[in-house]
Protein backbone atom coordinates (compact mmCIF):
# COMPACT_ATOMS: atom_id res chain seq x y z
CA UNK A 1 0.00 0.00 0.00
CA UNK A 2 2.42 2.88 0.95
CA UNK A 3 4.45 2.44 -2.03
CA UNK A 4 1.31 4.34 -3.71
CA UNK A 5 2.54 7.44 -1.69
CA UNK A 6 5.74 7.74 -3.93
CA UNK A 7 3.79 8.00 -7.33
CA UNK A 8 4.42 11.02 -9.54
CA UNK A 9 1.16 12.92 -10.64
CA UNK A 10 1.57 11.90 -13.89
CA UNK A 11 1.92 8.30 -13.35
CA UNK A 12 -0.93 8.31 -10.96
CA UNK A 13 -3.22 10.21 -13.36
CA UNK A 14 -2.47 8.03 -16.18
CA UNK A 15 -2.90 4.78 -13.84
CA UNK A 16 -6.08 5.99 -12.31
CA UNK A 17 -7.35 6.78 -15.80
CA UNK A 18 -6.70 3.45 -16.87
CA UNK A 19 -8.43 2.00 -13.91
CA UNK A 20 -5.51 0.40 -12.42
CA UNK A 21 -5.69 2.60 -8.75
CA UNK A 22 -8.13 4.36 -7.12
CA UNK A 23 -7.74 8.21 -5.43
CA UNK A 24 -9.42 6.32 -2.52
CA UNK A 25 -6.02 3.95 -2.73
CA UNK A 26 -3.62 7.00 -2.52
CA UNK A 27 -5.27 8.64 -0.77
CA UNK A 28 -5.26 6.05 2.14
CA UNK A 29 -1.77 4.98 1.13
CA UNK A 30 -0.72 8.93 1.70
CA UNK A 31 -2.40 8.80 5.25
CA UNK A 32 -1.04 6.31 6.62
CA UNK A 33 2.50 7.30 5.40
CA UNK A 34 1.53 10.69 7.47
CA UNK A 35 0.42 8.87 10.49
CA UNK A 36 3.99 7.20 10.67
CA UNK A 37 5.96 10.35 9.77
CA UNK A 38 5.31 13.08 12.67
CA UNK A 39 9.19 13.08 13.43
CA UNK A 40 9.13 14.92 9.99
CA UNK A 41 7.33 17.43 11.50
CA UNK A 42 5.84 18.04 7.90
CA UNK A 43 1.93 18.08 8.49
CA UNK A 44 0.95 20.53 11.34
CA UNK A 45 -2.84 19.77 10.62
CA UNK A 46 -4.13 16.84 8.99
CA UNK A 47 -7.75 16.21 7.45
CA UNK A 48 -7.86 12.80 6.29
CA UNK A 49 -11.65 13.13 6.56
CA UNK A 50 -11.69 15.89 3.52
CA UNK A 51 -9.09 13.81 1.57
CA UNK A 52 -10.89 10.67 1.64
CA UNK A 53 -14.53 12.10 0.77
CA UNK A 54 -12.66 14.07 -1.88
CA UNK A 55 -11.06 10.86 -3.14
CA UNK A 56 -14.50 9.47 -3.09
CA UNK A 57 -15.78 12.29 -5.44
CA UNK A 58 -12.77 12.24 -7.29
CA UNK A 59 -12.74 8.76 -8.09
CA UNK A 60 -16.44 9.16 -9.21
CA UNK A 61 -15.02 11.78 -11.77
CA UNK A 62 -12.51 9.76 -13.43
CA UNK A 63 -15.01 7.34 -13.36
CA UNK A 64 -17.10 9.71 -15.59
CA UNK A 65 -14.34 10.11 -17.87
CA UNK A 66 -14.43 13.70 -17.68
CA UNK A 67 -11.11 14.49 -15.14
CA UNK A 68 -8.54 17.00 -15.37
CA UNK A 69 -4.74 16.09 -14.91
CA UNK A 70 -4.90 17.07 -11.22
CA UNK A 71 -8.08 14.93 -10.63
CA UNK A 72 -7.38 12.58 -7.29
CA UNK A 73 -4.04 13.18 -7.02
CA UNK A 74 -3.59 13.75 -3.08
CA UNK A 75 -1.62 17.18 -1.76
CA UNK A 76 -0.20 18.93 0.79
CA UNK A 77 -1.00 22.02 1.38
CA UNK A 78 1.62 25.04 3.01
CA UNK A 79 -0.13 26.46 6.10
CA UNK A 80 -0.16 29.79 4.54
CA UNK A 81 -2.35 29.53 2.29
CA UNK A 82 -6.79 29.60 3.66
CA UNK A 83 -8.37 26.85 3.23
CA UNK A 84 -11.78 26.85 4.49
CA UNK A 85 -12.71 25.61 8.10
CA UNK A 86 -9.59 24.15 8.55
CA UNK A 87 -6.62 25.70 10.88
CA UNK A 88 -4.69 28.17 8.44
CA UNK A 89 -2.13 30.16 10.69
CA UNK A 90 1.19 31.08 8.89
CA UNK A 91 3.12 28.86 11.33
CA UNK A 92 2.33 31.96 13.77
CA UNK A 93 0.56 32.15 17.46
CA UNK A 94 -1.01 35.38 16.33
CA UNK A 95 -3.05 33.21 14.50
CA UNK A 96 -3.58 30.68 16.77
CA UNK A 97 -7.10 28.95 16.25
CA UNK A 98 -7.80 30.68 12.61
CA UNK A 99 -10.13 28.89 10.95
CA UNK A 100 -11.14 31.09 7.59
CA UNK A 101 -14.59 31.23 6.23
CA UNK A 102 -12.95 31.35 2.31
CA UNK A 103 -10.89 29.47 0.45
CA UNK A 104 -7.39 30.84 -1.30
CA UNK A 105 -7.85 30.93 -4.97
CA UNK A 106 -5.19 28.65 -5.72
CA UNK A 107 -6.76 25.53 -3.64
CA UNK A 108 -9.95 26.43 -5.07
CA UNK A 109 -8.42 25.97 -8.25
CA UNK A 110 -6.73 23.07 -7.05
CA UNK A 111 -9.96 21.43 -5.36
CA UNK A 112 -12.15 22.39 -8.62
CA UNK A 113 -9.95 20.16 -10.94
CA UNK A 114 -10.28 17.09 -8.60
CA UNK A 115 -7.44 17.28 -6.46
CA UNK A 116 -7.59 16.11 -2.37
CA UNK A 117 -6.44 17.79 0.74
CA UNK A 118 -4.13 15.96 3.09
CA UNK A 119 -3.71 18.62 5.41
CA UNK A 120 -1.77 21.88 6.20
CA UNK A 121 2.11 21.87 6.17
CA UNK A 122 4.98 22.91 8.45
CA UNK A 123 6.75 26.61 7.09
CA UNK A 124 8.89 29.06 8.58
CA UNK A 125 6.34 32.11 10.43
CA UNK A 126 5.06 34.10 8.38
CA UNK A 127 7.35 32.65 5.68
CA UNK A 128 10.29 34.46 6.85
CA UNK A 129 12.87 32.14 7.17
CA UNK A 130 15.58 29.74 5.01
CA UNK A 131 15.57 26.92 7.69
CA UNK A 132 12.24 26.26 8.89
CA UNK A 133 13.09 27.09 12.56
CA UNK A 134 10.64 29.96 13.01
CA UNK A 135 7.84 27.80 13.08
CA UNK A 136 5.11 28.04 15.65
CA UNK A 137 4.94 24.37 15.52
CA UNK A 138 8.57 23.74 15.84
CA UNK A 139 11.07 22.46 13.45
CA UNK A 140 10.49 20.36 10.26
CA UNK A 141 12.96 17.88 9.75
CA UNK A 142 14.83 16.69 6.09
CA UNK A 143 13.92 13.03 5.21
CA UNK A 144 17.85 13.17 4.19
CA UNK A 145 21.03 12.62 6.08
CA UNK A 146 24.15 12.97 5.69
CA UNK A 147 26.07 9.67 5.36
CA UNK A 148 26.87 7.76 8.81
CA UNK A 149 25.71 10.94 10.35
CA UNK A 150 22.54 10.91 12.24
CA UNK A 151 22.24 14.60 13.10
CA UNK A 152 19.02 16.07 11.95
CA UNK A 153 19.36 18.53 8.95
CA UNK A 154 17.01 21.18 7.91
CA UNK A 155 14.47 21.05 5.26
CA UNK A 156 15.52 24.61 4.48
CA UNK A 157 12.35 27.37 4.41
CA UNK A 158 10.01 28.32 3.87
CA UNK A 159 8.20 25.71 2.49
CA UNK A 160 10.29 23.40 4.62
CA UNK A 161 7.55 21.37 5.51
CA UNK A 162 6.29 21.06 1.70
CA UNK A 163 9.46 19.92 0.96
CA UNK A 164 9.96 17.34 4.15
CA UNK A 165 6.16 16.11 2.99
CA UNK A 166 7.22 15.65 -0.92
CA UNK A 167 10.65 14.27 -0.48
CA UNK A 168 9.30 11.43 2.24
CA UNK A 169 6.48 10.47 -0.06
CA UNK A 170 3.76 11.68 2.23
CA UNK A 171 2.15 13.07 -0.57
CA UNK A 172 2.20 13.56 -3.96
CA UNK A 173 2.79 16.94 -4.53
CA UNK A 174 2.46 20.23 -2.39
CA UNK A 175 1.73 23.54 -2.83
CA UNK A 176 4.79 26.28 -1.58
CA UNK A 177 5.21 29.99 -1.51
CA UNK A 178 8.51 31.69 -2.95
CA UNK A 179 9.24 35.28 -1.50
CA UNK A 180 12.99 35.56 -2.04
CA UNK A 181 14.04 31.40 -2.65
CA UNK A 182 11.09 29.63 -0.15
CA UNK A 183 10.29 26.99 -3.25
CA UNK A 184 13.29 26.82 -4.64
CA UNK A 185 16.16 26.93 -1.67
CA UNK A 186 14.13 23.83 0.33
CA UNK A 187 13.31 22.03 -3.06
CA UNK A 188 16.96 21.81 -3.66
CA UNK A 189 17.62 21.07 -0.07
CA UNK A 190 15.99 17.81 -0.23
CA UNK A 191 15.82 16.54 -3.76
CA UNK A 192 12.59 17.46 -5.10
CA UNK A 193 11.44 19.80 -7.95
CA UNK A 194 10.25 23.38 -7.23
CA UNK A 195 9.57 26.25 -9.51
CA UNK A 196 8.39 30.03 -8.34
CA UNK A 197 5.96 31.29 -11.35
CA UNK A 198 6.65 34.71 -12.64
CA UNK A 199 5.46 37.28 -10.52
CA UNK A 200 1.10 37.61 -11.37
CA UNK A 201 0.85 33.96 -13.37
CA UNK A 202 -0.72 32.82 -9.65
CA UNK A 203 -3.15 34.72 -7.79
CA UNK A 204 -2.59 35.50 -4.31
CA UNK A 205 -5.52 36.05 -3.08
CA UNK A 206 -6.29 34.16 0.28
CA UNK A 207 -2.24 33.81 0.36
CA UNK A 208 -1.34 35.11 3.55
CA UNK A 209 0.65 38.01 2.68
CA UNK A 210 4.27 38.16 3.69
CA UNK A 211 6.00 41.01 0.88
CA UNK A 212 3.63 41.65 -1.57
CA UNK A 213 5.57 42.77 -4.52
CA UNK A 214 7.47 39.70 -4.29
CA UNK A 215 5.53 36.28 -3.10
CA UNK A 216 4.48 33.99 -5.78
CA UNK A 217 2.90 30.45 -5.25
CA UNK A 218 4.11 27.21 -7.54
CA UNK A 219 4.17 23.63 -7.04
CA UNK A 220 6.55 21.69 -5.20
CA UNK A 221 7.38 17.77 -6.65
CA UNK A 222 9.16 14.71 -7.54
CA UNK A 223 9.39 15.79 -11.23
CA UNK A 224 9.80 18.68 -13.88
CA UNK A 225 6.51 17.08 -15.76
CA UNK A 226 4.58 17.19 -12.34
CA UNK A 227 5.67 20.24 -11.68
CA UNK A 228 3.94 21.73 -15.23
CA UNK A 229 0.82 19.71 -14.52
CA UNK A 230 0.38 21.25 -11.28
CA UNK A 231 1.01 24.70 -12.08
CA UNK A 232 -1.20 24.17 -15.28
CA UNK A 233 -4.29 24.02 -12.15
CA UNK A 234 -2.41 26.32 -9.69
CA UNK A 235 -1.99 29.57 -12.33
CA UNK A 236 -4.73 31.50 -14.34
CA UNK A 237 -6.11 35.37 -13.80
CA UNK A 238 -8.41 35.80 -10.84
CA UNK A 239 -9.93 39.04 -10.12
CA UNK A 240 -9.47 39.49 -6.69
CA UNK A 241 -5.99 39.55 -6.98
CA UNK A 242 -5.13 43.19 -8.76
CA UNK A 243 -1.39 42.18 -9.86
CA UNK A 244 -2.96 38.83 -11.49
CA UNK A 245 -1.73 38.25 -14.82
CA UNK A 246 -4.94 38.28 -17.26
CA UNK A 247 -2.91 36.68 -19.99
CA UNK A 248 -3.40 33.12 -21.56
CA UNK A 249 -2.29 29.89 -20.35
CA UNK A 250 0.35 27.45 -22.25
CA UNK A 251 -0.09 24.14 -22.30
CA UNK A 252 2.98 23.46 -19.78
CA UNK A 253 2.87 19.84 -20.16
CA UNK A 254 2.76 19.49 -23.63
CA UNK A 255 6.14 22.28 -23.84
CA UNK A 256 8.46 19.36 -22.28
CA UNK A 257 9.53 18.34 -25.48
CA UNK A 258 13.42 17.91 -24.20
CA UNK A 259 14.25 20.03 -26.98
CA UNK A 260 16.12 22.36 -26.31
CA UNK A 261 18.58 22.33 -29.38
CA UNK A 262 20.17 25.90 -30.60
CA UNK A 263 18.34 27.59 -27.12
CA UNK A 264 20.66 30.07 -25.88
CA UNK A 265 21.44 29.10 -22.02
CA UNK A 266 23.49 32.23 -19.89
CA UNK A 267 26.08 31.46 -17.38
CA UNK A 268 26.12 34.67 -14.77
CA UNK A 269 29.16 35.42 -13.81
CA UNK A 270 28.11 37.45 -10.85
CA UNK A 271 26.88 34.12 -9.55
CA UNK A 272 30.68 32.48 -9.04
CA UNK A 273 30.73 34.10 -5.43
CA UNK A 274 33.96 33.98 -3.18
CA UNK A 275 34.21 30.87 -0.82
CA UNK A 276 31.76 29.30 -3.00
CA UNK A 277 32.14 25.70 -2.09
CA UNK A 278 33.72 23.59 -4.51
CA UNK A 279 31.08 20.63 -4.87
CA UNK A 280 28.58 23.69 -5.89
CA UNK A 281 31.03 24.71 -8.41
CA UNK A 282 31.34 21.37 -9.54
CA UNK A 283 27.79 20.60 -10.01
CA UNK A 284 27.27 24.05 -11.87
CA UNK A 285 29.90 22.76 -14.30
CA UNK A 286 28.04 19.36 -14.87
CA UNK A 287 25.15 21.24 -15.25
CA UNK A 288 26.16 23.32 -18.03
CA UNK A 289 27.77 20.35 -19.33
CA UNK A 290 24.41 18.54 -20.00
CA UNK A 291 22.82 21.37 -21.61
CA UNK A 292 25.55 21.78 -23.53
CA UNK A 293 25.17 17.91 -24.96
CA UNK A 294 21.80 18.66 -25.01
CA UNK A 295 22.29 21.09 -27.88
CA UNK A 296 22.03 24.26 -26.51
CA UNK A 297 24.28 27.59 -26.78
CA UNK A 298 26.18 28.31 -23.56
CA UNK A 299 27.07 32.03 -23.54
CA UNK A 300 28.50 33.85 -20.61
CA UNK A 301 26.15 36.30 -19.49
CA UNK A 302 26.76 39.15 -16.72
CA UNK A 303 24.03 40.34 -14.22
CA UNK A 304 26.39 43.13 -12.97
CA UNK A 305 23.62 44.58 -10.04
CA UNK A 306 23.70 40.47 -8.60
CA UNK A 307 25.89 41.79 -5.54
CA UNK A 308 23.33 44.37 -4.38
CA UNK A 309 20.06 41.94 -4.58
CA UNK A 310 20.36 40.66 -1.04
CA UNK A 311 20.67 44.12 0.53
CA UNK A 312 17.96 45.50 -1.09
CA UNK A 313 15.61 42.49 -0.73
CA UNK A 314 16.03 42.49 3.09
CA UNK A 315 15.27 46.57 3.09
CA UNK A 316 11.97 45.87 0.77
CA UNK A 317 10.57 42.39 1.97
CA UNK A 318 10.18 43.95 6.21
CA UNK A 319 9.44 47.10 4.57
CA UNK A 320 6.19 45.26 2.98
CA UNK A 321 5.83 42.79 5.74
CA UNK A 322 5.84 45.88 8.34
CA UNK A 323 2.38 46.80 6.13
CA UNK A 324 0.98 43.67 5.50
CA UNK A 325 1.64 42.35 9.28
CA UNK A 326 -0.05 45.42 10.69
CA UNK A 327 -3.59 43.46 10.42
CA UNK A 328 -2.31 41.38 13.66
CA UNK A 329 -4.08 43.60 16.07
CA UNK A 330 -6.07 40.74 18.20
CA UNK A 331 -8.93 42.52 17.22
CA UNK A 332 -10.62 40.65 14.02
CA UNK A 333 -9.06 37.30 14.36
CA UNK A 334 -6.60 34.93 16.63
CA UNK A 335 -4.47 35.68 19.75
CA UNK A 336 -5.07 38.66 21.72
CA UNK A 337 -3.06 38.98 25.03
CA UNK A 338 -4.74 38.93 28.90
CA UNK A 339 -4.78 42.41 29.63
CA UNK A 340 -3.80 44.00 32.98
CA UNK A 341 -6.48 46.04 34.73
CA UNK A 342 -6.46 49.30 33.11
CA UNK A 343 -5.22 48.47 29.83
CA UNK A 344 -6.21 50.58 26.88
CA UNK A 345 -6.09 49.29 23.48
CA UNK A 346 -2.43 50.25 23.02
CA UNK A 347 -1.66 48.05 25.48
CA UNK A 348 -3.66 45.36 23.91
CA UNK A 349 -2.03 46.00 20.14
CA UNK A 350 1.68 46.20 21.89
CA UNK A 351 1.35 43.02 24.41
CA UNK A 352 -0.65 40.99 21.99
CA UNK A 353 2.30 41.64 18.96
CA UNK A 354 5.00 40.95 21.65
CA UNK A 355 3.25 37.55 22.49
CA UNK A 356 1.71 36.60 19.32
CA UNK A 357 5.12 37.38 16.59
CA UNK A 358 7.92 35.13 16.82
CA UNK A 359 11.50 36.72 17.23
CA UNK A 360 12.17 36.60 13.39
CA UNK A 361 9.18 37.89 12.56
CA UNK A 362 9.62 40.90 15.41
CA UNK A 363 13.11 41.64 13.83
CA UNK A 364 11.94 41.98 10.12
CA UNK A 365 8.41 44.04 11.34
CA UNK A 366 10.53 46.59 13.36
CA UNK A 367 13.42 46.63 10.58
CA UNK A 368 10.61 47.41 7.67
CA UNK A 369 8.65 49.80 10.08
CA UNK A 370 12.67 51.74 11.08
CA UNK A 371 13.47 52.03 6.46
CA UNK A 372 9.75 53.23 6.13
CA UNK A 373 9.91 56.16 8.75
CA UNK A 374 9.75 59.79 8.30
CA UNK A 375 13.67 60.72 7.43
CA UNK A 376 14.72 57.06 6.34
CA UNK A 377 12.12 55.98 3.30
CA UNK A 378 14.37 57.92 0.94
CA UNK A 379 17.68 56.95 2.09
CA UNK A 380 16.55 52.87 2.38
CA UNK A 381 13.67 52.04 0.73
CA UNK A 382 13.53 54.21 -2.23
CA UNK A 383 16.97 53.58 -2.95
CA UNK A 384 16.34 49.70 -2.78
CA UNK A 385 13.22 50.38 -5.14
CA UNK A 386 15.97 52.09 -7.68
CA UNK A 387 18.24 49.16 -7.42
CA UNK A 388 15.47 46.82 -7.43
CA UNK A 389 14.51 48.21 -10.84
CA UNK A 390 18.36 47.96 -12.22
CA UNK A 391 18.35 44.21 -11.08
CA UNK A 392 15.58 43.70 -13.21
CA UNK A 393 17.07 45.87 -15.83
CA UNK A 394 19.61 43.72 -15.80
CA UNK A 395 17.60 40.12 -16.91
CA UNK A 396 15.80 42.66 -19.06
CA UNK A 397 18.80 43.13 -21.08
CA UNK A 398 20.61 39.49 -20.99
CA UNK A 399 16.93 38.32 -22.10
CA UNK A 400 16.87 41.16 -25.03
CA UNK A 401 20.26 40.30 -26.49
CA UNK A 402 18.80 36.62 -27.24
CA UNK A 403 19.25 34.49 -23.89
CA UNK A 404 16.61 32.09 -23.32
CA UNK A 405 17.18 31.46 -19.65
CA UNK A 406 19.72 31.38 -16.92
CA UNK A 407 21.65 28.52 -15.28
CA UNK A 408 22.62 28.72 -11.84
CA UNK A 409 23.26 27.17 -8.56
CA UNK A 410 19.87 26.62 -6.38
CA UNK A 411 22.07 27.12 -3.18
CA UNK A 412 25.19 28.11 -1.75
CA UNK A 413 25.18 24.57 0.41
CA UNK A 414 23.55 21.51 0.18
CA UNK A 415 21.08 21.06 3.77
CA UNK A 416 22.49 22.24 6.96
CA UNK A 417 22.03 20.63 10.61
CA UNK A 418 18.83 22.09 11.89
CA UNK A 419 20.43 24.53 14.83
CA UNK A 420 23.93 24.73 13.40
CA UNK A 421 23.11 28.20 12.23
CA UNK A 422 21.60 29.22 16.42
CA UNK A 423 24.78 31.41 16.85
CA UNK A 424 25.49 32.80 13.16
CA UNK A 425 24.16 36.58 12.98
CA UNK A 426 20.79 36.62 10.68
CA UNK A 427 22.64 38.04 7.99
CA UNK A 428 24.17 34.89 7.82
CA UNK A 429 20.84 33.17 7.17
CA UNK A 430 19.83 35.73 4.39
CA UNK A 431 23.17 34.09 2.49
CA UNK A 432 20.79 31.39 1.95
CA UNK A 433 18.94 33.48 -0.89
CA UNK A 434 21.52 34.71 -2.29
CA UNK A 435 20.86 33.26 -5.49
CA UNK A 436 17.46 33.01 -5.71
CA UNK A 437 16.40 36.63 -4.65
CA UNK A 438 16.91 38.37 -7.61
CA UNK A 439 14.57 36.31 -9.47
CA UNK A 440 11.85 37.59 -7.38
CA UNK A 441 12.71 40.96 -7.39
CA UNK A 442 12.51 40.82 -11.17
CA UNK A 443 9.55 38.81 -11.10
CA UNK A 444 11.04 35.81 -12.97
CA UNK A 445 10.19 32.55 -13.11
CA UNK A 446 12.67 30.20 -11.52
CA UNK A 447 12.96 26.87 -10.65
CA UNK A 448 14.97 24.28 -8.94
CA UNK A 449 15.86 20.84 -10.13
CA UNK A 450 17.92 18.23 -8.19
CA UNK A 451 20.83 16.96 -10.59
CA UNK A 452 23.81 15.72 -7.93
CA UNK A 453 24.67 14.71 -4.85
CA UNK A 454 27.66 16.14 -2.59
CA UNK A 455 30.02 13.72 -0.92
CA UNK A 456 27.95 13.35 2.39
CA UNK A 457 25.42 11.74 -0.12
CA UNK A 458 23.06 14.99 0.51
CA UNK A 459 21.06 16.44 -2.62
CA UNK A 460 21.87 19.36 -3.92
CA UNK A 461 19.72 21.49 -7.12
CA UNK A 462 20.82 24.21 -9.69
CA UNK A 463 18.08 26.69 -10.42
CA UNK A 464 16.89 27.75 -13.74
CA UNK A 465 15.62 31.46 -14.67
CA UNK A 466 13.27 32.14 -17.45
CA UNK A 467 11.94 34.83 -19.42
CA UNK A 468 8.79 36.70 -17.62
CA UNK A 469 5.34 34.53 -18.94
CA UNK A 470 7.67 31.67 -20.19
CA UNK A 471 7.45 29.11 -17.96
CA UNK A 472 6.68 26.67 -20.90
CA UNK A 473 9.76 27.35 -22.24
CA UNK A 474 11.51 27.18 -18.76
CA UNK A 475 9.96 24.02 -17.95
CA UNK A 476 10.98 22.44 -20.94
CA UNK A 477 14.86 23.40 -20.32
CA UNK A 478 14.35 21.93 -16.98
CA UNK A 479 12.98 18.70 -18.43
CA UNK A 480 16.01 18.70 -20.39
CA UNK A 481 18.52 19.15 -16.94
CA UNK A 482 16.67 16.61 -15.53
CA UNK A 483 16.71 13.82 -18.23
CA UNK A 484 20.31 14.64 -18.40
CA UNK A 485 21.07 14.48 -14.87
CA UNK A 486 19.21 11.53 -14.08
CA UNK A 487 18.89 12.26 -10.78
CA UNK A 488 16.70 9.30 -8.63
CA UNK A 489 18.45 9.19 -5.53
CA UNK A 490 15.90 9.03 -2.62
CA UNK A 491 16.23 9.57 0.76
CA UNK A 492 16.76 5.90 3.54
CA UNK A 493 13.66 5.98 5.37
CA UNK A 494 14.45 6.69 9.26
CA UNK A 495 11.27 7.97 10.84
CA UNK B 1 24.66 53.74 10.86
CA UNK B 2 23.57 52.34 14.51
CA UNK B 3 20.65 52.26 16.09
CA UNK B 4 20.72 53.90 19.82
CA UNK B 5 18.28 52.39 22.29
CA UNK B 6 16.26 55.54 22.55
CA UNK B 7 15.86 54.97 18.77
CA UNK B 8 15.24 50.83 18.89
CA UNK B 9 12.61 52.03 21.59
CA UNK B 10 10.69 54.48 19.57
CA UNK B 11 10.39 51.57 16.16
CA UNK B 12 9.44 49.13 18.79
CA UNK B 13 6.46 51.68 19.86
CA UNK B 14 6.03 52.04 15.81
CA UNK B 15 5.70 48.92 15.56
CA UNK B 16 3.19 48.60 18.33
CA UNK B 17 5.30 45.44 19.76
CA UNK B 18 6.43 45.82 23.50
CA UNK B 19 9.65 45.22 24.28
CA UNK B 20 11.14 44.72 27.82
CA UNK B 21 13.32 47.88 28.68
CA UNK B 22 16.01 45.26 29.34
CA UNK B 23 15.56 43.68 25.80
CA UNK B 24 16.41 47.31 23.77
CA UNK B 25 20.42 46.87 23.76
CA UNK B 26 20.27 43.43 22.16
CA UNK B 27 17.42 44.84 19.81
CA UNK B 28 19.48 47.65 18.53
CA UNK B 29 22.83 45.60 18.18
CA UNK B 30 20.40 43.25 15.62
CA UNK B 31 19.08 46.23 14.10
CA UNK B 32 22.12 47.79 13.47
CA UNK B 33 23.84 44.84 12.22
CA UNK B 34 21.15 44.08 9.69
CA UNK B 35 21.34 48.21 8.80
CA UNK B 36 25.25 48.02 8.11
CA UNK B 37 24.51 45.33 5.43
CA UNK B 38 22.26 47.39 3.81
CA UNK B 39 24.68 50.09 3.76
CA UNK B 40 26.06 48.78 0.41
CA UNK B 41 23.63 50.08 -1.37
CA UNK B 42 24.96 53.32 -1.05
CA UNK B 43 27.81 52.19 -3.64
CA UNK B 44 25.10 52.16 -6.61
CA UNK B 45 24.72 54.73 -8.41
CA UNK B 46 21.06 55.45 -8.64
CA UNK B 47 20.67 58.68 -10.26
CA UNK B 48 18.20 59.15 -12.62
CA UNK B 49 16.58 55.83 -12.35
CA UNK B 50 13.09 55.44 -11.16
CA UNK B 51 11.88 53.48 -7.71
CA UNK B 52 10.64 49.95 -9.46
CA UNK B 53 6.68 50.08 -8.47
CA UNK B 54 5.35 46.94 -10.71
CA UNK B 55 7.34 43.79 -11.00
CA UNK B 56 5.78 43.43 -14.20
CA UNK B 57 4.40 46.66 -16.81
CA UNK B 58 0.82 46.28 -16.64
CA UNK B 59 -1.82 48.65 -15.77
CA UNK B 60 -3.70 47.55 -12.58
CA UNK B 61 -7.58 46.43 -13.53
CA UNK B 62 -10.22 48.95 -12.50
CA UNK B 63 -13.42 46.96 -11.31
CA UNK B 64 -17.03 48.40 -11.01
CA UNK B 65 -17.74 50.29 -8.22
CA UNK B 66 -20.31 48.03 -7.11
CA UNK B 67 -21.49 45.93 -4.15
CA UNK B 68 -20.57 42.44 -4.76
CA UNK B 69 -21.51 41.08 -1.47
CA UNK B 70 -22.41 41.82 2.15
CA UNK B 71 -24.93 39.98 4.52
CA UNK B 72 -21.99 38.16 6.11
CA UNK B 73 -21.45 39.87 9.62
CA UNK B 74 -21.50 36.43 11.43
CA UNK B 75 -18.77 35.24 8.98
CA UNK B 76 -16.79 37.94 9.85
CA UNK B 77 -17.02 38.03 13.23
CA UNK B 78 -16.59 34.17 13.54
CA UNK B 79 -13.07 34.42 14.52
CA UNK B 80 -13.03 37.26 16.61
CA UNK B 81 -11.10 36.76 19.94
CA UNK B 82 -14.06 39.14 21.43
CA UNK B 83 -17.22 39.86 19.54
CA UNK B 84 -20.45 40.99 21.47
CA UNK B 85 -23.82 42.06 19.83
CA UNK B 86 -22.75 41.81 16.55
CA UNK B 87 -19.44 44.19 16.75
CA UNK B 88 -15.83 43.63 17.45
CA UNK B 89 -15.17 44.08 21.65
CA UNK B 90 -12.24 46.26 22.10
CA UNK B 91 -10.85 47.88 25.23
CA UNK B 92 -11.92 51.38 26.42
CA UNK B 93 -10.56 53.66 23.44
CA UNK B 94 -11.54 57.17 24.43
CA UNK B 95 -11.37 58.37 28.25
Amino acid sequence: MSELSKLTIAEARDAMRAGDVTSVEITEACVSAIEGADALGAFVHKTPEIALEQAKAADARIKSGDAPAMCGIPLGIKDLFCTKGVASQAASNILEGFKPEYESTITQNLWDAGAVMLGKLNMDEFAMGSSNETSAYGNAVNPWKRAGDDAELTPGGSSGGSASAVAGDLCLAATGTDTGGSIRQPAAFTGITGLKPTYGRCSRWGVVAFASSLDQAGPMTKTVRDAAIMLQSMAGHDAKDSTSADLPLPDFEAALTGDIRGKKIGIPKEYRMDGMPEEIEKLWQEGTEMLRSAGAEIVDISLPHTKYALPAYYVIAPAEASSNLARYDGVRYGHRAKLAEGDGIEQMYQKTRAEGFGHEVKRRVMIGTYVLSAGFYDAYYNRARRVRALIKKDFDDVFAAGVDSILTPATPSAAFGLGEMADADPVQMYLNDVFTVTVNLAGLPGIAVPTGVNAHGLPLGLQLIGRPWQEDELLNAAYALESAAGFVSKPAKWW
Amino acid sequence: MSIDIDTARRVAHLARIAVDENDLPALAGELSQILTFMEQLNEVDVDGVEPMTSVTPMRLKRREDVVTDGNMQDKILANAPDAREGFFAVPKVVE
